[in-house]
This record gives structure tokens, sequence and C-alpha cells, in this order.
């Protein structure tokens, strides 16, 4: 896009292919992130998620395609301190105190950002002399984020940063990353809550299979699942009639049956029930879920507008 | 509040840290680390010490093809042991922070692979030297008589060796992805010092040990450490060893280094 021009993204992904052994884990992903944003990749295990985010890291190489972080490669923003990551589990020393690790890693940077505050900012202030290998899961994720903040980056990833939180860790944890990302910095993270998604990210992007699904703001997401399927029996349906009605996103034909995926439930079963022999006309309500469900799941999904295909051909 | 800087400065204009993050808040909280680790305290600076004791005690002076073995050539021989332990455990910690992820985590900072084992190196020296300093004061209270040269002398050479020890460590923690590397190479450890005559002189030993000695990578390094206080002729097959068994290391170290660091 031309207003685009001129100014750095905080990550551009462009036909990336990544493959272990013969599973295609990213399977030619585009994505452009404006500085600010906070996004969420959205998908179930296996959707790769974390390859991604490893990718963007510098941690993995792409097989084919480019990455790009903040105009630059991303071991470049990474020794520059201007990514940082706070990855699922593992990567603390468990004989080291919470003060000492935020220490140690504040040594290896330029211009870190002062312990106390980090300390501070991500709530573990309080336990600072405490040996790591003695705090919960929550306290460690949390020492993971305030590792994260150290160097003060323009991008911070985390990949499934909550799993294994019990509800009110989850719930501080997330508070003290919106707190942070109100003062304008780029948050990308990788979860599989739908929930999670929902209520932290301005975008979600979709993955399936190595693919981008969809992808929106929550809300046109949200829109996405708030279509129905109308299911009904009709010999000889016409498929390409169907497909143009309004509001219609996919049309399934088997035998006498049609299923057709739709946000105008009423056009297709006013067309059904008037235009056509059509009848046992169901109609039956998607939830969040549902929509999580039918894009992410193994069969072929249906053709959603992305923002990543516009900026692609852009 | 200035947290968002980040955003206002241009990305470029930002540094990485010199020296690919070697500094000196890293080293001295690796060290206290070590000091956390019991085990490591114990087993690199008590056990060299009480070895001492047990071997000195059985051990009056005996002469073997014109050399004199005394409590003085036992204690060099420990000191030896001790500096092959710390730094072989210093260079093996490697391991046990790839298992637990912390490598990986190191590489999320600007901190460059070479830099951070150099100060893997430099910790295990450290912990090497103060081995022997342990080992030396134990010997002079038990009444070891050297000249003060020969004290200095052997003491350095004893800890500087233990550099071979630091590259057979670090290619150990590269090979074996373990919390639990030391006790795999501790009976290697002890074959290397029975065999290179770190705790009984070489010539005590049964023929075969002696025919196998010189090809271990401790022999060259004892006989070096102990050449200031034995004197006689200096055999230039101690340094060959010393030198061959370092690279030897080293270079396995390094393959599996870049291996382990390769961006994939």
């Amino acid at each position: 896009m031309a207003d685009e021009q001129g100014s750095t993204a905080a990550i551009e992904l462009h036909d990336v292919h990544r493959a272990f052994g013969p599973v295609r884990a990213v399977d030619g992903i585009d994505l452009h992130l404006e500085l600010g944003e906070i996004a969420a990749l959205l998908g179930p295990n296996g959707a790769g998620k974390t390859t991604t985010i490893d990718m963007i890291l510098g941690l993995g190489r792409p097989d084919q395609g480019s990455v790009s972080v903040l105009g630059m490669s991303p071991t470049a923003a990474v020794s520059r301190g201007l990514v940082a990551a706070v990855m699922q589990t593992g990567g603390l020393l468990k004989d080291l105190t919470v003060r000492e690790t935020v220490r140690l890693t504040a040594s290896l940077f330029a211009k870190p950002r002062p312990v106390e505050e980090v300390l501070e900012r991500a709530g573990i202030a309080g336990i600072a002399g405490r040996l790591v290998g003695k705090c919960s899961g929550g306290e460690q994720q949390r020492l993971r984020f305030a590792l994260a903040l150290l160097p003060d980056p323009a991008l911070m990833a985390l990949d499934e940063p909550t799993a294994g939180m019990d509800v009110e860790g989850r719930r501080d944890f997330w508070s003290a990353i919106r707190r942070d990302a109100e003062r304008g910095r780029t948050v990308l993270f990788a979860t599989h809550y739908l929930d999670e998604a929902d209520a932290y990210a301005d975008r979600i992007i979709l993955l399936r299979q190595g693919r981008i699904v969809a992808d929106g703001t929550a809300a046109e997401v949200r829109n996405l699942s708030s279509g129905r399927s109308v299911r009904a029996s009709l010999a000889d349906a016409d498929e390409g009639t169907l497909t143009s009605l309004p509001g219609v996103r996919s049309v399934e034909i088997r035998g006498d049956r049609v299923l057709i995926q739709t946000m105008d439930s009423d056009a297709v079963a006013k067309y059904l029930l008037t235009a056509t022999a059509a009848h046992d006309v169901e109609i039956v309500a998607h939830n969040l879920e549902d929509a999580f469900l039918a894009l992410t799941s193994d069969e072929p999904a249906a053709v959603v507008e992305n923002r990543a295909g516009d900026r692609s051909a852009a | 509040m200035n947290a968002n800087a980040s955003t206002t400065k241009p990305f470029a204009a930002r540094r990485s840290p010199p020296l690919g993050g070697f500094n000196l808040t890293f080293v001295s909280i690796e060290i206290r680390r070590l000091l956390r680790n019991r085990r490591t305290v114990v087993v690199t600076l008590i056990v060299p010490a009480v070895l001492f004791l047990l071997f000195k005690s059985n051990r009056r002076a005996v002469a073997v093809g014109g050399i004199e073995f005394t409590a003085a050539t036992t204690l060099i021989g420990i000191a030896v042991y001790g500096a092959m332990l710390a730094a072989t455990s210093g260079g093996a910690m490697v391991s046990i922070e790839r298992a637990l992820g912390w490598s990986r985590q190191l590489r999320l900072t600007p901190l460059r692979p070479a830099a951070y084992v150099a100060i893997k190196i430099l910790v295990a020296m450290l912990l090497g030297l103060t081995s022997v300093g342990v080992v030396y004061v134990i010997g002079a209270i038990d009444g070891v008589q050297m000249p003060l040269a020969t004290w200095v002398l052997t003491g350095i050479l004893a800890w500087a060796a233990s550099l071979v020890f630091a590259s057979f460590g670090l290619f150990m923690g590269y090979l074996l992805p373990s919390e639990n590397v030391m006790q795999l190479i501790s009976p290697v450890l002890g074959v290397f010092s029975l065999f290179g005559g770190l705790f009984l002189p070489v010539s005590l030993l049964p023929s075969i040990m002696q025919d196998i000695a010189p090809y271990m990578p401790t022999y060259g390094v004892a006989s070096i450490a102990r050449f200031p206080l034995v004197g006689g002729a200096f055999d230039p097959t101690w340094l060959l060893s010393v030198v061959l068994w370092t690279a030897l290391f080293a270079i396995a170290a390094m393959i599996l280094f870049r291996r382990d660091t390769r961006r994939t």
C-alpha cells in the first residue's frame, strides 16, 4: 500500500516456507505487521505458530521466502535488542535468583532498562531474591517477561506465554503485557486460546496447517464466526447460483444434501424455499468456537478474505 | 516515561554490546552460581585435597629411575587432578545449560556464542586455580617442602595445563545433552588420572599401564607440572602431548559448537 512506503514494518514475512522432513510446518505465509499492533497468531497445535515465531526471532531460517524484522534481519534485530521474546517453557537457570537472572541478562545488552524497573513492571519485585527453581510457573513466566523488557524492544514476541497457568496467573500476566503495550510496543503472541486472542489482540491471524486462513481485527474475525450454516435436501442443486447469493461463503453438495455457510441465512433460506424444490431446511448458528474449528479443521477451509492476501499484492 | 523510546529512535542506530556480550557481571554471577552448587564445590575443591592426604600417607620417598617420588610430586599430580576436574566441570556446564534451554534463551540476547564459550572457559579456569590453591595450602600445612619458586611455578603449570580439560569439558558438554554430564565424565577422568600417573608415579604402575600412560591427556600435563621440582631432561613429547590433546578436544568442541549454534 502506498501509505506504508517509507515507514518500517514491525514484521514482514514474504512467502515463507519451512519444513521438518515431510512435515510442512509453515507452508507459504505472507504477513505484514505494523508498528504498534498487538496481534495474535491463533491456531491449534501444529498449525505453525512456534515455527513462525522462531523464524521471526532468528532461531530458525525459512527454507524459502524472506523474513524481515524492523527492516533488518532477525539476528541483527535481536543483537540490537530490538526484538525480545517470551518463550513457552525452559530457558531459565534454577540455581540463580530472580534478580541475578535479570542482572545477568541485562549485562548482555548495550543499553538495558534498569533491573529494578523491569522487576517492578513484570510484578516480581517482591520475589527478586527467590531462587528461580522455587518459583511457580506463573512467576517464572513473569520473569521471562521481565527479561524480555530489558532491552526495551520495539517488538515483543510471545509463544503461548500462558500455557499451563491458572486463570488468575493468566489474568495477571496479560494485564502486565497490556499495560506495557499501551506504551506503543508492538506485540505478537501465539496462542491456542480463542478467548485470549479475542481479549488481548487488536488483530487475529488464524493459522491452519502452516497457512493463514483468516486475518483481521478481532471484530472481523468475530463476524466471520457470526455466520450460520443452512442445510437442505435439494436434488440437482445449482452450485453457481447458490454461491452467488449474498453473504454465501461456501457451498458443499453431498448427493441430495446441500450445506451452505453464509452470513445471511435468511436470504439463502428464502431462495431455497421460494425458488427451488428444497425441503427439510435447517439453519444452525455458529459460535466463535465453531468458526475457529471450521477454519482450523483438517478439511479444506472456506476461502476467507484476508489482509495478508491484500498486503502481499501491495 | 521513555519506555517507548524504541519506537521513536531509528532502529539501525541501536547498537550491539561490545565484545560480543562478554562482561564481568556475567562472569561474577557465573562464579557465584558455581559456588552455590555444593556438588561442584565438594568435587573440585575438597575431593582433591582429601585424595592428597590419602595418597601421601602411604607414600615414602621412593627413587624410581633416578627420580625421587615424594609427597611433593604427589601433591603436584593431585593439583593437576583438581585443575582437571574444575576445568572439565566448568566446560561441561554447557551441557546442563543446553538441556535446560538456557542456551536458547541466550540466543535471544546479543551474546555471541564465542563470548559465551570464552566466559565458560574463564570461569572454569578460575575454579581450577582455586582448586590448585586449596590443594597447595593443604600440602603446605601438611609439611610438604619445596622452594618458593617451585611452589609457584609448578602451581601455575598445573593450572595452565588445565586448559586442555576446559576444551575436553566443552567437547563433552556439546556432545552429551544431559543434566548429569559430570556423572558420565567422572569415570573417564578417573582413567585419565590413574593411567596418566597423577596419583602414583607411572614407573610404579604395572607395565601394561606404563605402556598406555604416555598416550593419556594427563601425562604430558603432569610431567610438565612436575618438571620444575624433579628436574632432569625435558622430554619434548610432553609438550607435544599437551598440544595435540588440546587441539583434538578444541576442534571436536568447535565442530559440535558450530552444529549447535547454527541457525537451522
